[in-house]
């Protein structure tokens, strides 16, 4: 009886005791991040923002919550159920699940898997499917319409992610995120020896992640916000909380794969008191400030010319990187054995 | 060593579970906590102001269709390249021309659909 204790139980406990640990920040994560927006954004164009939920409407989120919950759910006559109401779990459980591979520091790692870049791509792919569900089962013009632009969106920036990733492949010599980063201590940032990359990366994650200035799919003004307009109450909440989850999973991705992870800026006195966890922290942090600021900055794109960024500059750019990137490393034989 | 191996992927599957969990738990909380009164006229399809004609699933642009193949050419082309960049280290020089190869192959093909127009949106 102990021993199964000792051998079975108790280690399934310490993994949902961790799971939590990380499910539940990251949810706080979200609602503040939604905070965060607005106030930035308030900022930017000289409001005050949310202002009377607690001090300084700090409270919103959990208001803006709880309101939702309170919400009649709504399934259309003519949706099939099935699916609508799966839609919405596929991508919240999709958002979170990314999560369980990300180091945070060093050893800091939930599943530390060889093949940590692989099931994130893999899992961001499989992001689509909740989008198509969602509006393909809704039976609604503007949400099959949504879903439509969104899908095409995303599997072609899914494309330039993916290039972009193989030329920090071919410099770090693996695809487990801990070691990734260490090769990014003996190395340099990879944002140095990358930075056109790091760029691309950047601008796709906004699409990838349908926000702005590619938010065609929610475009208010001529879909009404797209795939999830028949959602209400929860289930339209998990659409949100998926989508803002995932912002930060991206950013989370771009700074393993560019701004080292959990190390310092430089590894010296000053740098090095602060613990790494909280240097990853403020990476995600600063990639999710340029998500809000291109928000609310940037006028929205067009289909074609998102279409066209996409296939014709980002595509034969990465590619071409790759070509040279590998080549040289070939050359002065500066690879990673 | 093949038990470990799998070992390692325990944590997803319990990280799944929770996250599946916790979706299925905040939809049945609010099921269950909010009023419900369904009717007709809010269980129909959102339209400006009129009854939706008919089944919204009609017949969309086959640009669509072939940016989804496009896609699965090119994610591929990504699926043998992320191998291919890990091991270059240990393939040299050989392993190198023949990616070179096959990425020179996938440029044409690139080529062809650009100059066809496949990438046009207008």
């Amino acid at each position: 009886m102990s021993e199964l204790f000792v051998g079975t139980i108790w280690p399934l406990f310490e993994l949902v005791l961790l799971t939590l640990l990380i499910v539940v920040p990251l949810l706080l994560a979200v609602a503040y991040l939604t905070y965060a927006e607005r106030k930035i954004i308030a900022a930017m164009q000289l409001r005050q923002g949310p202002m009377f939920v607690g001090p300084y409407g700090l409270l919103q989120p959990l208001a803006d919550g709880l309101k939702l919950l309170f919400k009649e759910t709504v399934i259309p006559t003519r949706a099939n159920k099935g699916v609508f109401v799966a839609a919405p779990i596929v991508t919240f459980v999709l958002a979170l699940v990314g999560w369980a591979v990300i180091p945070f520091g060093p050893g800091l790692v939930l599943a530390d898997i060889n093949v940590g870049v692989l099931y994130l791509f893999a899992v961001s792919s499989l992001g689509v499917y909740g989008i198509v569900m969602a509006g393909w089962a809704s039976n609604s013009r503007y949400a099959f319409l949504g879903a439509l632009r969104s899908s095409a969106q995303m599997v072609s920036y899914e494309i330039a992610i993916g290039l972009v990733i193989i030329s920090v492949l071919i410099s770090a010599g693996s695809l487990n995120l801990s070691e990734i980063v260490e090769a990014q201590a003996r190395h340099g940032w990879y944002v140095l020896w990358h930075f056109p990359m790091f760029m691309i990366f950047l601008v796709s994650i906004l699409a990838e992640t349908n926000r702005h200035p590619f938010d065609l799919p929610e475009d208010e003004a001529s879909l009404v916000t797209g795939y999830n307009v028949e959602y209400s109450s929860m289930a339209f909440a998990l659409f949100f909380l998926g989508e803002y989850a995932n912002m930060i999973l991206m950013s989370a991705i771009c700074s393993i794969l560019f701004l080292g992870g959990w190390l310092p800026p430089l590894d010296i006195a000053p740098f090095t008191w602060i613990p790494g966890p909280v240097w990853f922290a403020l990476k995600i942090s600063a990639i999710l400030f340029v998500y809000i600021w291109a928000r609310a900055t940037l006028p929205r794109y067009r289909y074609d010319q998102l279409m066209r960024l996409g296939w014709k500059v980002f595509l034969p750019a990465a590619l071409l990187w790759i070509v040279v990137t590998s080549g040289a490393m070939v050359a002065l034989d500066l690879l990673p054995k | 060593m093949q038990q470990s191996y799998l070992f390692e992927y325990l944590p997803i599957l319990v990280f799944l579970g929770i996250a599946l969990g916790l979706a299925v738990a905040i939809l049945l909380a609010s099921w269950l906590i909010a009023p419900q009164h369904p009717e007709r006229e809010k269980l129909s399809a959102y339209e400006c102001g009129f009854e939706p004609f008919d089944d919204a699933r009609g017949r969309f642009d086959v640009r669509f269709y072939l940016v989804a193949i496009l896609f699965i050419i090119f994610d591929l082309e990504v699926a043998f390249l992320f191998p291919w960049a890990v091991a270059l280290g240990d393939i040299g020089v050989f392993g190198f021309w023949s990616m070179m190869l096959f990425l020179a192959v996938l440029t044409v093909g690139f080529a062809y659909e650009w100059k066809k127009g496949a990438l046009e949106w207008e």
